[in-house]
C-alpha cells in the first residue's frame, strides 16, 4: 500500500507507466530485496534513494534486465513483461545509462549512439553490410540538438570529450532509442558542479520530450533539484514515496538512514527477521 | 528564455572515393606511409637496382606469407588479444595440404580445403579457450603455438614434401604488368586486405570488433554477443592463416616442417609498425600492411646494399620500439 | 515563471546565446559542458607522430649504412674482378663453423678484389630466409652463390631459379638433395669423417665388449646421417656405405638421441643414455659442441675416465679439448678451405665462364692426442695450428 502526495495543478505527472511489485532477491543468504514495489508515472522524474546496502542498485539491474528476480513481477503500461536480459530491456524500449557509461572511448560519438543498432545502406551497398555512416552522422546530430546538447562533430572520439559531453552522448542514446522509459544511474557522480547542471537540464528535456526518468543518485541536493518524486530504497524495499515539495532534504535523509520512519506499511510480524543493514548488495 | 541552441551543422563529407580513400588512408595510417616512403627513397638513392619493377615485385613477394599472417594476427590484435600460434598453425597448414595431396594423393583441391579447414580448426581452439575458459590469450596460443608445431614435425616426419602437384602452387606463377612479373599470389594477398579493411571500416561486424577490443564491457552492455565476436575473429584468423599457407607453399614449392618458427613475431612486428595498439580497440588493417611492407623494403634494401643481416634485425627492433613510442607518447600528450 | 524568478538552484544555466542573463557564468551557446576544452589538436597531432616516427627510421638507416657494409668491396683494391659480386648465404649466423666460413669468405674476396654479400637464416632449418636471400642477391646482380643449405630439400626451387638466371651456384659443407641440383659441391667427406673417428676407436678399443652412444644431429638431415654411418662402418659394425640415406645401428649401440649439434641438448642426450644404460664406455658425437656436453654429464657422474668420446669438426674450442684429454679423437674439417675455393671458383666462372662442377672433397684429418695403431692420425700440435673459430 503506497502513499502518494497530492499532485500538483501544473503537474505533468500521469499514468503509471511502469511498476515493479513485490520483487524479491536472494544472494546466498544476503536479501537484496525484500517485496521491494516502485512505481513510475508518465512524464515524471522519479530518484531513487537508498543508503549503501540499501537494494537500490539490484533493483536498477532488475528494472533494466541485468538480473533476474526470485520472485515479484514487472508491469509496464499494466501488462506483466519477463526482463531476463539487458536486451529484453531494450526491446521493451527501456533504455538504461549506467555508471560506467558503457561508451567505447576510441570510437567517434556517432559509432558510440548506434554501436549495437547500427544503420546499414540500402540498395546493394546494403547486401554487402555497408553501414550508412552519414545517416549515423546526420540522425547522431539530430538527436543531440534536440537534447541541445552542444556537441557538433560526431566524428570525434569519444575519449577526446570532457565527463559531462561523454555523459552527454550516454543520455542522448538511452533518450534517442527509448520508447517507454530511461533508467540513469548516478549520472552526476563524477561530474563537476557545473556539468551536473548541464546534466540535469537534460534530464529535464528528456522527461519533457514524453520518456520517464528513473534516476538514481545519492547527491540530495540533485535528487531534489530536479525530481518530482523521491523514492527512498531502505533494506531492501521502498520505505517512502514522497515528493521533494513535501519534505526537507534532511527529512529525507533521515527516512534513508532509519532515523524517521517512511511512510510506506512496515514488513509484517511473521516475516524472517531481516539481516543487519549493512550487508552488501 | 531558452534559446534554441544553434548546434553547428559540419560540412558533411561527400560519398564516393575520395572520402572513402581518406578513411583508408586514415590519419593514423600516415605514420608508417611516411616511414615507408623515406625508407624507399633511402634505398632507391643507395642502389639503383632498388626501384626496378622486378625488385618491388619481389618485396611484394617476401612479404606475402609474413602480410598475410598479419591480416589475422591484426583482426586478433584489435580485440585486445595476441596470437602466437599463427606461424605454427600455418606450417601445420601447409604440410597437411602437401602431404595430403602428395602422400596420400587426395584430390589437390581437397587437399587445400582440409588445410584450410585445419588451420580454421585451430583458430576455433583458441577462440574457443580465450572465450569459454577465459584464458588470457598470450597464454592460450603459448601453447597452441606448441601443439601445432609439434603436430607438423610429426606429421610429416620432419620430410620436406616435394613434387607438388601444380595447382598447389598455382598462386605462384606471376602475369606481366608492364615490364614487371606479379604474382597471382601477391594479388590474393592484397584482395585480402581489401576485404579485410572493408568488414573492419565499412560494416556492423568491424565495428563490433572494434568495440570488443575497446571496451568489453561496453560492448556487452549495448547488446554486442561480446563472445561471438571474439570466437568468430580467431576462427576467420585461423582460416587466414590457412591461406597464407596456401601462399607458402605456392612461393617456396615445397611443403616445408620448418616453416614459420619466427613468423608470429614479424607479424606482430608489422601489427605494431603498422599503428595498431597492442591493447586493442584502435588501428587500421591498411597500416598493417604497410608495416609489413616497410619491414620488406628494409630487409630487401639492407640486402641489396651488402649490410649484414643481422643489422636487419636490429634496424626492426628499433623500428619497433620508435613506432610504439611514438604512438603512445603523442596519445599522452593528448590528454 | 521566467527564469530569474525561480529559486537559484531551479534556474536553468547557460540559458541563452549572447544575451547571458547577469550573473551567469561564461555561456556557451549550448549546454556544451567543457565545450572550451574540446580539444582540435588531433590532426596536428598525427602530423607530430608522422615526423617523429620518420626522423628516427632515418637514423637508423643511415647508421645501418655506415656501420655495416661488408668488407671486401674493393675499396682501394681497384684491381681486376672490380665489379664482381659473390653471395654467401650461411644457415645462421652465430654458428663458428659459419662464421669461420665467412672469414674465410671474406678474406679470400678482399684478396681478389672482388664483393661479398652475405645472409643467413635465423635457425638451424630456416629454410624461407635463405630462400628470400638468394632472391635478393640474384637481383642485386651477383655472379655466383655458394650456400650451406637448411633444408637439403626445400631450397632446390630457389636455386633452381638463380642458375636460371646464369648465376652460378655451390653448395658449401652440405649437399642438397639431389646432390644435383647445384653447380658444385664443396664439402668434407662426412662419411670419411665418420669412419676415421671409427676406426680410431676400434683401434683404441680392440677386442673389447663395447657398449656405444651415438649422440646424433635430427632426423633427416645428410650431414648426421653420414657420420654416424661411417662411425659405424669405420668401426666395423655395420656394412654400409655413404649411398645410405638412413642412420644405420648395431647391437653395440645401445643409446641414441638427437642433440641438434647444441651442447646443452648433447649433455641432455648423454645423461638420458647413462639412465639408460649405465654401462656406456664409447660415446660417438656428432660434434664437438655436443662432445664437450656430454663430456660434462659424464664427469658429473663420475664417469669421465672410463668413457671415450669421439667427434667431428675439429674447431679450435674441440681441439683444445683433445688436447686436454676430453675428447679422444676429433675429424677436422676445414671450412675456411670450403670458402676460398668457392669465391674462386666464382671468380673464375665471372672472368671466364668456366663452370666448376661435381663434387670437391676439401680433406678431413684425424686430430688425436694418443696416435693409435694402424690409423693415421696428425697431433694436437697440427689441430690447433690448422683449426677454425
Amino acid at each position: 500500500m503506497t502513499v502518494t502526495a497530492e499532485q500538483p495543478a501544473d503537474s505533468k505527472v500521469g499514468d503509471v507507466v511502469f511498476e515493479a511489485r513485490g520483487l524479491v532477491k536472494l544472494y546466498g543468504h544476503v536479501t537484496a530485496l525484500d517485496g521491494c514495489d516502485l512505481e513510475l508515472r508518465a512524464g515524471e522524474v522519479l530518484a531513487v534513494i537508498g543508503d549503501n546496502g540499501a537494494g537500490k542498485s539490484t533493483l536498477i539491474k532488475a528494472l533494466s534486465g541485468a538480473v533476474v528476480p526470485d520472485r515479484g513481477e514487472l508491469l509496464l503500461d499494466g501488462t506483466p513483461v519477463r526482463l531476463h536480459t539487458p536486451l529484453d530491456a531494450r526491446r521493451y524500449g527501456i533504455e538504461t545509462v549506467y555508471q560506467d557509461l558503457a561508451l567505447a572511448p576510441a570510437l567517434d560519438i556517432a559509432s558510440n549512439l548506434y554501436l549495437g543498432r547500427e544503420i546499414r545502406r540500402r540498395g546493394v551497398a546494403g547486401w554487402l553490410r555497408m553501414l550508412d555512416k552519414r545517416a549515423m552522422r546526420r540522425q547522431a546530430l539530430r538527436h543531440m540538438s534536440e537534447l541541445k546538447i552542444g556537441l557538433r562533430s560526431m566524428t570525434n572520439a569519444v575519449e577526446d570529450l570532457s565527463g559531462g559531453q561523454r555523459q552527454g552522448v550516454a543520455v542522448a542514446r538511452a533518450a534517442a532509442f527509448a520508447r517507454r522509459l530511461v533508467i540513469m544511474d548516478e549520472p552526476t557522480a563524477a561530474l563537476g558542479v557545473r556539468e551536473s547542471g548541464q546534466v540535469l537540464d537534460l534530464i529535464r528535456r528528456i522527461r519533457d520530450r514524453g520518456l520517464p526518468v528513473i534516476l538514481v543518485s545519492h547527491n540530495m541536493p540533485h535528487v531534489f533539484e530536479v525530481s518530482d518524486r523521491i523514492h527512498v530504497q531502505r533494506l531492501g524495499r521502498r520505505v517512502a514515496l514522497v515528493r521533494p515539495q513535501d519534505h526537507t532534504m534532511s527529512d529525507v535523509v533521515a527516512i534513508m538512514t532509519g532515523a524517521m520512519p517512511g511512510t510506506e506499511q512496515a514488513a509484517p510480524a511473521d516475516r524472517p527477521p531481516e539481516p543487519a543493514p549493512d550487508h552488501t548488495e | 528564455m531558452m534559446e534554441p541552441s544553434v548546434v553547428g551543422a559540419e560540412a558533411e563529407p561527400r560519398t564516393g572515393a575520395g572520402p572513402l580513400l581518406r578513411q583508408a588512408l586514415g590519419l593514423s595510417t600516415l605514420g608508417p606511409l611516411a616511414a615507408l616512403v623515406l625508407a624507399g627513397l633511402f634505398f632507391s638513392i643507395q642502389s639503383d637496382r632498388f626501384l626496378t619493377g622486378g625488385n618491388l615485385s619481389l618485396i611484394v613477394q617476401q612479404v606475402m606469407v609474413v602480410g598475410t599472417l598479419a591480416i589475422g594476427q591484426t583482426l586478433v590484435i584489435l580485440t585486445a588479444g595476441i596470437d602466437l600460434s599463427n606461424g605454427a598453425v600455418m606450417a601445420l597448414g601447409n604440410i597437411v595440404m602437401t602431404r595430403l595431396a602428395v602422400a596420400s594423393g587426395l584430390n589437390v583441391y581437397l587437399a587445400i580445403a582440409l588445410g584450410l579447414l585445419t588451420c580454421a580448426g585451430f583458430g576455433v581452439l583458441n577462440g574457443g579457450l580465450v572465450t569459454g575458459l577465459r584464458l588470457p590469450p598470450f597464454i592460450v596460443t603459448l601453447g597452441t603455438l606448441s601443439i601445432a608445431f609439434a603436430l607438423t614435425h610429426i606429421y610429416s616426419n620432419e620430410q620436406t614434401v616435394t613434387g607438388l602437384p601444380s595447382q598447389l602452387t598455382y598462386l605462384g606463377k606471376t602475369f606481366a604488368l608492364g615490364q614487371t612479373d606479379i604474382t597471382y599470389g601477391s594479388v590474393l594477398m592484397v584482395a585480402l586486405f581489401g576485404l579485410t579493411w572493408y568488414v573492419l571500416s565499412q560494416t556492423a561486424a568491424g565495428r563490433h570488433l572494434y568495440a570488443v577490443g575497446n571496451h568489453p564491457e561496453a560492448a556487452r552492455l549495448t547488446g554486442i554477443r561480446t563472445r561471438r565476436v571474439l570466437l568468430g575473429t580467431y576462427t576467420v584468423a585461423g582460416l587466414i592463416y590457412g591461406l597464407a599457407a596456401l601462399l607458402l607453399v605456392s612461393r617456396t614449392g615445397v611443403g616445408d616442417p620448418n616453416a614459420g618458427q619466427t613468423d608470429n613475431l614479424d607479424s606482430i612486428t608489422a601489427v605494431v609498425l603498422g599503428g595498431t595498439s597492442l591493447f586493442g580497440g584502435r588501428g587500421s588493417v591498411i597500416g598493417t600492411l604497410l608495416g609489413a611492407l616497410i619491414v620488406g623494403v628494409i630487409r630487401n634494401g639492407l640486402q641489396l646494399i651488402g649490410t649484414k643481416s643481422i643489422y636487419q634485425t636490429l634496424i626492426t627492433g628499433i623500428l619497433v620500439i620508435v613506432a610504439v613510442s611514438v604512438d603512445q607518447l603523442a596519445r599522452r600528450r593528448q590528454r | 515563471m521566467s527564469e530569474l524568478a525561480k529559486p537559484a538552484h531551479l534556474r536553468r544555466r547557460s540559458a541563452g546565446t549572447d544575451g547571458a542573463p547577469p550573473g551567469a557564468t561564461r555561456t556557451t551557446r549550448t549546454t556544451d559542458p567543457g565545450a572550451g576544452r574540446r580539444p582540435d589538436r588531433s590532426p596536428r597531432r598525427r602530423a607530430g607522430g608522422m615526423a617523429a616516427l620518420a626522423i628516427p627510421v632515418v637514423l637508423a638507416l643511415t647508421l645501418a649504412a655506415c656501420g655495416s657494409s661488408d668488407s671486401g668491396s674493393g675499396s682501394g683494391n681497384g684491381s681486376s674482378g672490380g665489379d664482381i659480386t659473390v653471395g654467401l648465404i650461411t644457415k645462421t649466423e652465430t654458428n663458428p663453423f659459419f662464421v669461420k666460413m665467412k672469414e674465410g669468405a671474406e678474406k679470400e674476396a678482399q684478396a681478389k678484389g672482388v664483393k661479398l654479400m652475405t645472409a643467413a637464416g635465423k635457425f638451424d632449418g630456416d629454410n624461407a630466409s635463405q630462400v628470400t636471400a638468394i632472391e635478393n642477391m640474384v637481383v642485386a646482380g651477383v655472379k655466383g652463390i655458394l650456400i650451406t643449405p637448411s633444408d637439403t630439400k626445400a631450397i632446390i626451387p630457389a636455386i633452381q631459379k638463380a642458375r636460371d638466371k646464369g648465376v652460378l651456384v655451390i653448395a658449401l659443407d652440405t649437399p642438397t638433395d639431389p646432390q644435383s641440383a647445384v653447380d658444385a659441391l664443396f664439402a668434407t667427406n662426412n662419411f670419411t669423417a665418420g669412419e676415421l673417428i671409427g676406426k680410431y676407436a676400434k683401434a683404441v678399443e680392440g677386442s673389447k665388449a663395447v657398449k656405444i652412444a651415438t649422440l646424433d644431429l635430427a632426423p633427416g638431415i645428410t650431414v648426421g646421417v653420414l657420420r654416424h654411418n661411417g662411425f659405424l662402418s669405420g668401426y666395423g659394425l655395420a656394412a654400409v656405405d655413404n649411398t645410405a640415406s638412413d642412420q644405420v645401428t648395431a647391437p653395440s649401440v645401445v643409446c641414441s638421441q638427437d642433440t641438434q649439434g647444441d651442447q646443452a641438448k648433447g649433455q641432455t642426450a648423454m645423461e638420458n643414455c647413462l639412465q639408460k644404460d649405465p654401462g656406456i664406455n664409447l660415446v660417438y658425437t656428432i660434434n664437438e659442441p655436443a662432445a664437450l656436453g656430454a663430456y660434462t654429464a659424464l664427469k658429473a657422474a663420475g664417469k669421465e675416465k672410463d668413457v671415450l668420446i669421439v667427434s667431428v669438426d675439429g674447431g679450435c674450442t674441440g681441439t683444445k679439448a683433445v688436447q686436454d684429454g676430453k675428447i679422444a679423437a676429433t675429424s677436422q674439417q676445414y671450412p675456411l678451405k670450403m670458402a676460398e675455393r668457392g669465391v674462386d671458383a666464382v671468380v673464375d666462372y665471372a672472368k671466364t665462364g668456366n663452370k666448376v662442377s661435381g663434387y670437391t672433397d676439401t680433406g678431413v684429418t684425424l686430430i688425436a692426442a694418443k696416435p693409435a695403431s694402424g690409423v693415421d692420425s696428425k697431433d694436437v700440435a697440427f689441430g690447433l695450428a690448422n683449426c677454425w673459430g
